[in-house]
């Protein structure tokens, strides 16, 4: 018998300095991207997790972005990279200056990201609804030879491209324990989710919670949380600054 | 050692194609087939002996384009089959972002060809499918015309990294042909007036055959390809002539390739016929393929006679 890979290494331990919220350089970053920014909202939106994801939970080396046993982040939602091309330039995967000519003919920056183009992203994205299907896959093809999580964001709105029903229900019943999926709520979906988002992730076998954007302790404990049979879902909602509706991992109960 | 001998090779191209993935999986470690539903019942052995690396999403076939990408990225090789109207209409988009615009992978393996589901009727056929494939960067088609091309196909593909379509078809040949990529003179026209300039009849893979029939007794000479995507130019422009006389018999919808022909002729006068399944009417018939391929004109009466039309 021959293998090309080896087998999993125990995970290391997670990084444990405190939580914090996004640094004012960070912020500064992401405003270099240049203003008219198509979907400027959208980029926000996603701030605090994505920083929160590179800062506290993957584990990622910008020396070696192609490393395989690295985590993966792929951003779906591709129409807000802002944050994301911000958060990469901050932990040093390509210099902040490509954040001043973002989507010219020669900046490797567009309005959607090519992974072909900028170290540390993994996907192109744009089109809404791909990014979990291949998140999937990636995390099918590393699962027993690969420490590495697979941590994919989606947007609310997103969610109502049919890939991705497809996509839950086949990680679902895989057991994906190396695949998160960050719902990113900002409530601009089109014709609602009735019962909630959550909970269709939980009737599919996904480990789910439900937090605010702004709860920084509990965004952090729930994004680093991992279930070995099973692939964990949080749905972050970005429209209040209150406190969090649901501790990580409880089950979802149904609301309007 | 075993006393008894091997059961003979599956003739049936799509049936060698699944008696082949059980030693795919053996020898090509880093390859996993991806399915949705269609084939899963007759690839057991596999399955059994090789755990985890036969994934079926189940009727998803958005998720199974996607999945096969995700896999790529993860350093692996999909091999991805189902349906031509399912692998590569349905997901279109899926082929085009998933792979293409990731930049990885795959090999896509068709069954079902243009009209092999003729009883099924146009849910389950798929005419444009070389066309739409060849449309995106990058791309090999594979169209072979016997079982052992399939197997020699899939093994090589397998071992390599691009993005690979393979048309596994109901129809086939008597005989295997190399499958190097190239344009191969099958019959050279000895006998007629001017052999070395004599018209030329391309076959695209499964084609052969029929072609062979169509023109006996015409003076034309007979070329073939198992890979009618790329082109190969320097072969087609090696056996055209100054000045071609030209016939591309296609088992699929007609015109495919038409550019790349184009292309590779532009500085020479030329005439180009090509032959395939008519695209602008739907044939709303049941029945076999040998019907469906007599109502396109692609059995060897209806090659002949568009052949002819080309002789003046």
């Amino acid at each position: 018998m021959t293998t090309t890979t080896s087998p999993p290494a125990p995970r290391a331990t997670p990084p444990t300095s405190p939580p914090r919220r996004v640094p004012q350089h960070v912020r500064d970053l992401v405003a270099r991207v240049t203003g008219d920014e198509k979907h400027d909202p959208s980029a926000h939106s996603t701030l605090d997790v994505v920083w929160t994801l590179y800062d506290q939970v993957l584990r990622v080396d910008p020396a070696r972005p192609e490393a395989p046993d690295r985590d993966r982040f792929l951003l779906s939602k591709g129409h807000g990279p802002a944050s994301t091309y911000a958060v990469l330039a901050a932990k040093g995967f390509f210099p902040a200056s490509w954040l001043d000519d973002v989507a010219s003919f020669d900046s490797p920056l567009g309005h959607h990201p090519d992974r072909t183009l900028v170290p540390g992203i993994e996907i192109g994205s744009g089109s809404l609804g791909h990014g979990l299907p291949l998140a999937v896959g990636l995390a099918l093809g590393l699962r027993g030879r690969s420490p590495a999580r697979v941590v994919v964001l989606v947007g609310d709105a997103e969610l109502d491209e049919g890939s991705n029903a497809e996509a839950i229900q086949v990680a679902g019943r895989y057991g994906l324990g190396n695949l998160t999926c960050v719902v990113v709520d900002n409530h601009s979906d089109s014709l609602g989710w009735p019962g909630g988002i959550a909970s269709r992730f939980a009737l599919e076998r996904w480990d789910a919670a439900e937090v605010r954007t702004r709860d920084q302790p509990r965004l952090t404990a729930a994004l680093r949380r991992t279930e070995p049979d099973r692939p964990t879902v949080v749905v972050v909602d970005t429209t209040t600054t209150s406190e969090s509706t649901a501790t990580p991992g409880t089950t979802v109960k149904e609301s309007a | 050692m075993t006393a008894l001998a091997p059961p003979a090779p599956a003739l049936d191209l799509r049936t060698r194609f699944y008696a082949e993935l059980d030693p795919l999986l053996d020898a090509h470690p880093d390859v996993d087939v991806v399915l949705a539903v269609i084939g899963s019942g007759y690839m057991g052995r596999a399955i059994e002996r090789h755990p985890g690396r036969v994934i079926d999403v189940g009727i998803r076939e958005q998720a199974l384009i996607g999945v096969a990408g995700g896999l790529a990225l993860a350093g692996r090789r999909p091999i991805v089959h189902t349906f031509a109207s399912f692998l590569v209409e349905r997901p279109y988009e899926q082929v085009k972002l998933d792979l293409g615009h990731q930049d990885v992978g795959a090999v896509l393996v068709s069954a079902g060809a243009s009209y092999d589901v003729s009883a099924g009727g146009r849910t389950h056929q798929s005419p444009a499918d070389v066309a739409l494939i060849s449309a995106l960067p990058g791309w090999t088609v594979h169209v072979p015309g016997h079982a052992d091309e399939v197997a020699e196909l899939l093994h090589r593909e397998a071992a390599g990294t691009g993005r690979t379509y393979l048309r596994l078809s109901g129809q086939r040949n008597a005989r295997p042909g190399p499958v190097d990529g190239r344009l191969h003179l099958v019959r050279d026209g000895a006998g007629t007036s001017s052999s070395g300039s004599a018209p030329l009849v391309v076959a695209v893979g499964p084609m052969l055959d029929t072609v062979l029939d169509a023109t006996a007794d015409l003076p034309v000479r007979v070329a073939w390809t198992a890979t009618p995507h790329p082109l190969d130019v320097d072969g087609l422009r090696a056996l055209a002539g100054p000045a071609p006389v030209l016939a591309v018999v296609t088992p699929y919808l007609e015109g495919t390739g038409a550019g790349e022909v184009a292309a590779a002729l532009v500085d020479r006068p030329s005439r180009v016929l090509h032959v395939g399944v008519p695209g602008e009417t739907e044939l709303r018939r049941y029945g076999t393929p040998r019907d469906h391929a007599a109502a396109h004109g692609l059995d060897a009466a209806g090659v002949r006679r568009r052949v002819t039309s080309l002789l003046g």
